[in-house]
């Protein structure tokens, strides 16, 4: 069934003389071009790119899309990535001609519907987050981490204080301390309790009067509430610094706890997981953040403002804040994915988000306790909406690794969990099944681990075995990379 | 509605598994002062029916883009999007799969990411391009970043004032909190004269910043500013137009070290200023310092060809702190649509587009600029957008040609400082492909009529 000619690379697939995309006649008077742009700026020839006609180019990326798994077409329990449903009527909606076709310098008083949107959903994510100030410019989760950093840096140098240091534990997303050292921070790392929680004597004796911000993933990594959340927010407080709420596990509190409640200060959102903004094979994602009212003046602009009765002027306008840390994105922000997510909170509503919470943790358990006597779960009796187990013992008594089982579970049809994350469990398996598969899906899986592990070593070693391609060669990508196609290397 | 699949029955019988006895029970790990303990505040559910009508009403009241005319410039553009591009972005295959970790499950994509660094690199001549960052400001500055890594000169940051104003603020905020000096050379003749950055540009700079064609639209001596950066052992970083390249000379022809660029012309819709696409490209020895995810070719275990996620050291999951960026991933679906885009023009295509932007916006310039009060504000060349100088205002003259339904703009006064540009009286007017003689000549009526009658 594999269309295997179409999948060639383009440009082995170009020939001279072959179109696709032909422009109309220049209707303007012509004139000579080195009469508009003198020659030293021209280029001499034409660029290299390749020559097909446009059906070759529908065959050639319909057929690479079949060689993708997809949340569309497989389960796809990504832990820590929440890779959930993404409701068609969002795609629709979100390419309406006045809202996909709107220029970013596009007048305020032509630009109302769009403002009135994207001021609603800073007022929904101010609820739920119970953090009063948003800022939609961040374009993803990490850029939220570091916008986030900087408005906390700008605060403290404001109050004439000089606190450098970030901690954060080791559990944690490697953004975290890759967006506080590009922050300007010196990044500190704490270890775990044997439960998989925040070391609370370390945290103490680490604290002091160079402490910004400890940045706290809540529910953490291995899919646990920081149940001393409130000691941590208070011990924090205590010494100066401020609390970073990560909030890439959010899809399990909604309408159920706030990170402004807990004790946060400050949190990003990703309106790609949490509120179905799609994947993209990578992104775009948006990753806006909810700060404390001290900290509101501080944010990125622009922000959208509504304007209180005056008949004068217009309803929704865009406003930088009084002492704000400047731009960290062009323009305003990644609206296409910001759109799908408001889409999504006003399909819910309150009950509906706290429907997806429970559902997420409902999941997730049942799947956690059909699976942790084949993969034991080292932290926690119950889980949140993700669980991360083990395949240490395995691994010890069978040879079969975390990496195996992941490789196998794609010839059955789903989609591999997270493994070797987070890194302070050996062997990791972080499963996050989300609230929109079925409990028949849940049970094929974790039927399909239970057959893996039944399975001989030496054949898992070699798995997959039905995709596309086997298990690619790392090593030699890395000793001599290759990343572009060259007409000499073709062969 | 939130997309459930679980009957009450089947939760009854996953509770029993689970060995609880209700849902509330499993969020007892929260405890009970930690939660919220009332319903959250937000507006009522919708149907799709409902939400949709619901959307079309704020659509159709937001009156940008319904049948009017865009010759908005600033960096992003009005330029045709072929039906292909949208057909293939909207493959769920595509759209709903995340990052390729398990690259035996995403070949696809992989390819597909092989295929745009490959394009880029054809596009700019630029040896290796990584598979793309957020857009064409955050660009700008890891670009800087990574030529302060590679010169080990972390203090000062060269950048010229007709670079993109929010490409500047974001550099700005970007370093707020670490020491570096960025200073911007002033170019109020709409260039910058390379003496003065000559004159900025000494042994601790790590790299010369400009975009070409600049802000005002206008072309820089791009030749001898790179020249002035490698005297100095500084770094040549250029922000390009990727549709410019089908005419201007490529920045590896001039000497750039990395290439960067807003890449929303190729094929991704403006949707009020995001998602869009960062293109960001580099000389081979610089590879293993760029940031950002790159796709590699190599084998599978059975010799066949097959493509992975590259030289992942560099990256956050690693090397968290000492990562080269703290960028997760990429921009997968744009990346896609711009090599869709690239794919269907090819390179004769590319010229056609590249040729009409610079024809269209030359006789609209020459028209506009003939209006008794409106003048070209600078004598450089420019490729498809230009800046006008007017002499009752610049707001006056966007508004008259708004209220005939066109959008130009955006008015130069709203940007600050923009490197010695008298702005005050000034605006930007980008011309695409998508504009015809007939609309050009009836935004002149329109603005000359109003200017006579005010």
């Amino acid at each position: 069934m594999k269309n295997r000619q179409a999948t060639e690379l383009l440009f082995t697939l170009s020939k001279p003389g072959r179109r696709a995309a032909v422009c109309p006649p220049c209707d303007v008077p012509e004139c000579s071009l080195k009469e508009m742009i003198s020659a030293e700026f021209l280029a001499d020839e034409l660029s290299e790119l390749p020559e097909l006609c446009e059906p070759d180019v529908i065959r050639h990326f319909v057929n690479l899309s079949t060689l993708n798994m997809s949340v569309d077409t497989h389960f796809y329990p990504l832990g820590s990535c929440t890779m959930k449903y993404n409701p068609k009527r969002h795609e629709r909606l979100s390419a309406l001609a006045g809202i996909v076709d709107v220029h970013p310098y596009q007048a305020d008083e032509l630009n109302q519907g769009m403002l009135h949107i994207l001021f609603e959903l800073q007022e929904m994510l101010a609820e739920i987050s119970g953090l009063p100030a948003i800022s939609l410019q961040p374009a993803a989760g990490a850029q939220g981490e570091l916008t986030a950093l900087l408005v906390a840096a700008a605060y403290f140098r404001d109050k004439g204080e000089n606190r450098t240091k970030v901690l954060f534990p080791s559990s944690a997303h490697g953004t975290n301390p890759a967006s506080a050292a590009i922050a300007g921070f010196e990044c500190v790392q704490l270890s775990e309790t044997s439960d998989g929680l925040v070391n609370l004597e370390e945290l103490q004796s680490r604290l002091d009067h160079q402490t910004a911000a400890f940045m706290i993933t809540n529910p953490n990594t291995l899919g646990l509430f920081e149940s001393e959340i409130a000691t941590i927010s208070q011990m924090l407080h205590d010494a100066g610094g401020l609390v970073y709420i990560d909030g890439a596990n959010m899809n399990a509190i909604l309408g159920i706890a706030r990170p402004g409640d807990f004790g946060g200060d400050m949190m990003h959102y990703n309106i790609h997981k949490t509120f179905t903004g799609p994947h993209g094979a990578g992104g775009p994602g948006a990753g806006p953040i909810a700060v404390r009212d001290f900290l509101a003046d501080y944010l990125p602009g622009p922000v959208v403002v509504r304007s209180e009765s005056d008949s004068d002027t217009l309803a929704y306008q865009l406003r930088n804040p009084d002492k704000s840390i400047g731009r960290v994105r062009s323009y305003f922000g990644n609206v296409g994915i910001l759109i799908r997510g408001y889409c999504y909170l006003r399909t819910l509503g309150a009950k509906g988000l706290r429907e997806v919470s429970e559902n997420a943790v409902l999941n997730a358990n049942y799947l956690m306790a059909k699976l942790k006597d084949t993969l034991p779960v080292p932290h926690g009796e119950f889980c949140m909406h993700e669980f991360v187990a083990s395949a240490q013992q395995i691994q010890r008594e069978h040879g079969i690794s975390a990496m195996d089982i992941a490789k196998r579970l794609l010839d059955f049809g789903f989609h591999a969990p997270t493994v070797y994350f987070p890194l302070v469990v050996p062997e990791a398996v972080m499963v996050e099944p989300t609230e929109t598969e079925s409990k028949e899906t849940l049970d094929a899986f974790a039927d399909a681990i239970k057959e893996i592990i039944g399975e001989s070593p030496a054949f898992l070693h070699e798995a997959p075995h039905s995709t596309p391609v086997s298990r690619p060669n790392d090593v030699q990508a890395a000793r001599k990379p290759v990343l572009k196609w060259s007409a000499s290397s073709d062969s | 509605m939130a997309y459930l699949f679980n009957t009450p029955d089947q939760q009854t019988e996953m509770l029993q598994t689970i060995g609880v006895d209700s849902i509330d029970a499993l969020f007892q790990q929260i405890p009970s002062s930690n939660q919220l303990n009332r319903d959250l505040q937000l507006p009522g559910a919708l149907t799709e029916m409902e939400l949709e009508a619901h959307m079309r009403q704020l659509a159709a009241s937001n009156g940008g883009g319904l049948n009017r005319i865009c010759m908005l410039g600033g960096g992003v553009y009005d330029h045709f999007v072929p039906a292909v591009v949208d057909e293939i972005a909207s493959r769920g295959e595509f759209y709903t799969a995340y990052t390729p970790y398990q690259a035996e499950a995403s070949q696809g994509s992989l390819q597909a990411f092989f295929e745009y660094q490959t394009l880029i690199c054809q596009l700019t001549g630029m040896d290796v391009s990584n598979a793309s960052l957020y857009e064409g400001g955050t660009s700008v500055s890891e670009a800087a970043f990574m030529a302060m890594r590679i010169t080990k000169r972390h203090g000062k940051v060269v950048i010229l004032g007709s670079v993109h104003p929010e490409y500047r603020q974001i550099i700005a905020t970007y370093v707020d909190n670490v020491y570096c000096t960025v200073v911007v050379i002033p170019t109020p003749q709409g260039t910058a004269d390379p003496a003065d950055v000559e004159a900025a540009v000494d042994d601790q700079t790590a790299c010369v910043i400009f975009q070409h064609p600049n802000f005002f639209g206008c072309l820089e001596q791009v030749g001898q500013l790179s020249e002035i950066a490698h005297r100095n052992g500084a770094m040549s970083i250029v922000s390009f137009d990727p549709i410019s390249l089908g005419l201007l000379q490529r920045p590896a022809d001039y000497g750039a070290d990395i290439a960067v660029a807003e890449g929303q012309s190729l094929g991704i819709p403006m949707q009020f200023g995001g998602p869009f696409l960062g293109i960001l490209a580099c000389r081979q020895k610089y590879v293993r310092q760029m940031p950002g995810r790159l796709v590699g070719e190599t084998v599978d275990r059975n010799g066949k060809r097959c493509f992975v996620l590259n030289l992942q050291a560099r990256e956050q999951h690693i090397r968290r702190e000492k990562a080269t960026s703290n960028i997760c991933t990429n921009q997968g679906l744009l990346a896609l649509r711009a090599t869709v885009y690239l794919t269907l023009l090819g390179k004769h295509g590319l010229r056609e587009v590249s040729e009409l932007c610079c024809r269209k916006a030359h006789y609209a310039a020459d028209r506009l600029s003939a209006i008794d009060g409106i003048s070209l504000a600078f004598e450089r060349p420019f490729f498809k957008e230009f800046v006008l100088q007017c002499r009752d205002g610049a707001e006056t003259v966007i508004k008259k040609a708004r209220q005939n339904g066109f959008d130009v703009g955006p008015a130069l006064r709203q940007f600050g400082d923009l490197g010695g540009v008298a702005a005050n009286e000034a605006f930007l007017v980008a011309v695409t492909e998508n504009r015809t003689k007939e609309e050009i000549d009836r935004l002149v009526d329109a603005v000359s009529i109003s200017s006579d009658s005010d």
